[in-house]
């Protein structure tokens, strides 16, 4: 009998092609997904070296990062360079003869919504994508993670990917979450622990009670942020709830092929014994609602704290700390619930899915945002636009003051025009609170999508716990 | 891909940790679709103001490091997004080393295929020639790929490792995909028996 296996043990060596004296591997993709950003030069590069894609049916692409958001998008992008890396994108698609999702298309959206949404995403498989939120996908027990430019054009012309295996990691989430605690700050706390370099040269598996009593949903927003912990990868073995999801959607097996496949997802689990290099346990009863202060995923605290100071670290984060709170204009003490919010953004491939905007609008239902906030929703993809309508969800949002935006990556890294002014605060449902990230000089606050809703309806980051009329 | 040389020079010190991959290279500058012309945006929010000036205490505007083709940074350099402008960026403005005590795992993959040396070192010693860098024109650091050393200016040694493959491809200045394709055979027998098991892929 082999040795005992972890989940992620066992999708590398089922996707193993090759492997050199020096120990170098070919690992098998199953999935190239594809965005107009990281992609112009690796296309250029096969164009430059007469080669083609090796794998077109395995390859999917859509324009996220530069679209607008506006309903008015239908005109043209109005940036040139944005208008550029689109249509580039478009004629790759054409030319090689890739699957294509174009901005006119109702299912087109983030690439990491997207996958999952169209069946593309599937237990077991290897999933890359020139974007670092391609861990997303981890959540159906895949081994997804994000790669260089180089690499997709490397991964576009052979479906394989030079690697080294990585160590696992188990990180167990006991117990469950208590109430107005959601996968985010599950995931924001797990960071808070282990640092954004924790998880370097590392695969986690999460796992636990809390971690199998959230949705699909909440589970690609758990696996979304495991490259903010350094890890190469985040992934969740599938159960009823990853098989149910999957279930009838466009790429996905169905008769006698999904009948193989259940039976080979079913052997997707960690075996009893199987070695894991590091182990993080947490209660899921200890974890509270969350939200960054800071200029890192890993300078997050529970909403009832407060600022804290340099000299409450050690080593180089004293000076990072100091940089973090001049730029964020913030004081060591002052209490986070206290801190005042001109922009609200709810989306991004970490909270843009249905069940984030359910939980939004639950909180805004019968609510105003405050006098002078600037309040977007922007649904993760079309389809989740169209479902949040026909549930009514759009209603409560337009109601309460927000806009509500078509699908694109918008203001989480902020490469089309919805953007932070210097000096502007943001409650953000996104991933990254860097410098910058959402315009230069804007200062971003990391959160749930209830606690971005609170914010809005407030003025100022809100404990959703007490939050008037919160479930 | 140019051949990786030996360097040697001054190396410019940047202790800040946690530089991340928006801090590299913005997002303003991704709507590129090539690959050059980036090194001017290296760190453009550090190193310019909002008018487009320099800022005369960012490290690359002083006049020892205009032209430091050694970084000696904080812990986990590059983290962040994927993006593969940031080593572009470097590269453009013509940075061949980074050293420090840890990267970000796609960063620090992204650095190979770009004639790029990210170099590893335990604390105290990224300490030392951080010091050593702050010496600006006064300072030497050399590194040797070949023998996979840094050598501070006052002769101390520090050795470092490397996979064997990145270090091979980075000395031939190889291309990856080049190497994979000699074994093209291989895949298409791994494919064959992989289709076959898993029809639904």
């Amino acid at each position: 009998m082999s040795a005992p296996k972890t989940i992620y043990d066992k999708i590398w060596d089922a996707h193993l092609a090759h492997e050199a004296d020096d120990g170098t591997c070919l690992l098998y993709i199953d999935r190239h997904l594809v965005h107009e950003v990281t992609s112009p030069q690796a296309f250029e590069g096969l164009r430059m070296s007469g080669r083609t894609v090796r794998a077109p049916e395995k390859t999917i692409a859509v324009p996220d990062h530069n679209v607008p958001t506006t309903l008015d998008r239908v005109n043209g992008i109005e940036n040139e360079e944005s208008r550029i890396q689109v249509e580039a994108l478009d004629k790759n698609a054409k030319d090689f003869g890739i699957h294509y999702y174009p901005v006119s298309d109702v299912r087109q959206g983030i690439v990491h919504i997207v996958g999952p949404e169209q069946g593309w995403t599937l237990p077991g498989m290897t999933v890359v994508c020139g974007d670092s939120h391609t861990a997303t996908h981890g959540a159906f027990g895949a081994l997804a993670h994000g790669i260089g430019t180089s690499e997709v054009e490397h991964v576009l012309a052979t479906q394989t990917l030079i690697q080294k295996k990585s160590k696992n990691m188990k990180v167990e989430i006991t117990g469950s979450l208590r109430p107005g605690v959601t996968a985010k700050d599950i995931t924001m706390t797990i960071i808070g622990e282990t640092g954004t370099a924790g998880g370097t040269g590392y695969v986690i598996e999460y796992c636990g009670q809390a971690i199998e009593e959230l949705s699909m949903e909440g589970r690609m927003t758990v696996c979304n942020m495991a490259i903010e912990g350094g890890a190469r990868a985040g992934l969740i073995a599938p159960d009823q709830k990853t098989y149910d999801y999957v279930k009838g959607r466009p790429h996905a097996p169905s008769d006698a092929d999904w009948d193989k496949a259940m039976t080979y997802w079913k052997t997707l689990f960690t075996d009893e014994g199987a070695h894991f290099d590091m182990v993080i346990t947490l209660k899921g009863e200890d974890i509270a609602p969350s939200v960054t202060w800071g200029t890192s995923p890993e300078d997050v605290l529970p909403i009832d704290a407060i600022v804290p100071a340099p000299s409450d670290f050690e080593g180089g984060k004293v000076d990072a700390v100091a940089r973090s709170l001049e730029y964020m204009g913030l004081e060591a003490g002052q209490k986070l619930t206290d801190v005042a919010i001109d922009t609200v953004f709810i989306g991004s491939c970490t909270n843009g899915r249905i069940e984030d905007l359910r939980a939004a609008a639950a909180v805004l239902k019968g609510h105003k945002i405050k006098d002078g906030m600037r309040a977007m929703v922007v649904p993760g993809s079309g389809l989740v636009r169209a479902q949040a309508e026909e549930e009514g969800l759009a209603n409560i949002f337009i109601e309460a003051g927000f806009e509500w935006r078509m699908a694109g990556c918008s203001m989480c890294l902020a490469m089309n025009p919805d953007q932070l002014a210097p000096g502007e605060r943001c409650a953000a449902t996104s991933n990254r609170n860097f410098e910058g990230r959402q315009g230069r000089g804007g200062r971003t606050h990391l959160l749930s999508p209830a606690m971005a809703a609170a914010a809005a309806v407030t003025g100022h980051l809100t404990d959703i716990r007490t939050f008037e009329g919160a479930a | 891909m140019e051949k990786f040389e030996n360097v040697s020079g001054v190396a410019a010190p940047m202790p800040l940790i946690n530089i991340d991959t928006d801090m590299i290279i913005p997002k303003q500058f991704l709507k590129t679709i090539k690959r050059s012309g980036l090194g001017v945006n290296l760190f453009d929010e550090m190193r310019y103001d909002d008018d487009g000036n320099e800022i005369a205490d960012f490290v690359l505007n002083q006049p020892a490091y205009r032209n430091a083709e050694i970084i000696v940074a904080g812990d986990n350099f590059g983290c962040g997004s994927s993006r593969e402008h940031a080593p572009w960026a470097l590269r453009d403005f013509g940075v061949k080393v980074v050293i420090s005590t840890s990267f970000a795992d796609i960063f620090y993959n992204n650095c190979f295929k770009n004639g790029i040396l990210p170099v590893v070192l335990p604390k105290e010693a990224v300490d030392a020639l951080m010091d050593d860098a702050g010496k600006g024109e006064n300072a030497r650091i050399a590194v040797d790929l070949n023998n996979q050393t840094v050598s501070a200016t006052d002769g101390t040694v520090f050795g470092f490792e490397v996979d064997a493959f990145k270090k091979h491809c980075l000395l031939n200045g190889l291309d990856d995909i080049g190497l994979t394709m000699q074994k093209v055979d291989a895949i298409d027998r791994f494919e064959e028996k992989y289709t076959e098991t898993m029809p639904w892929v």
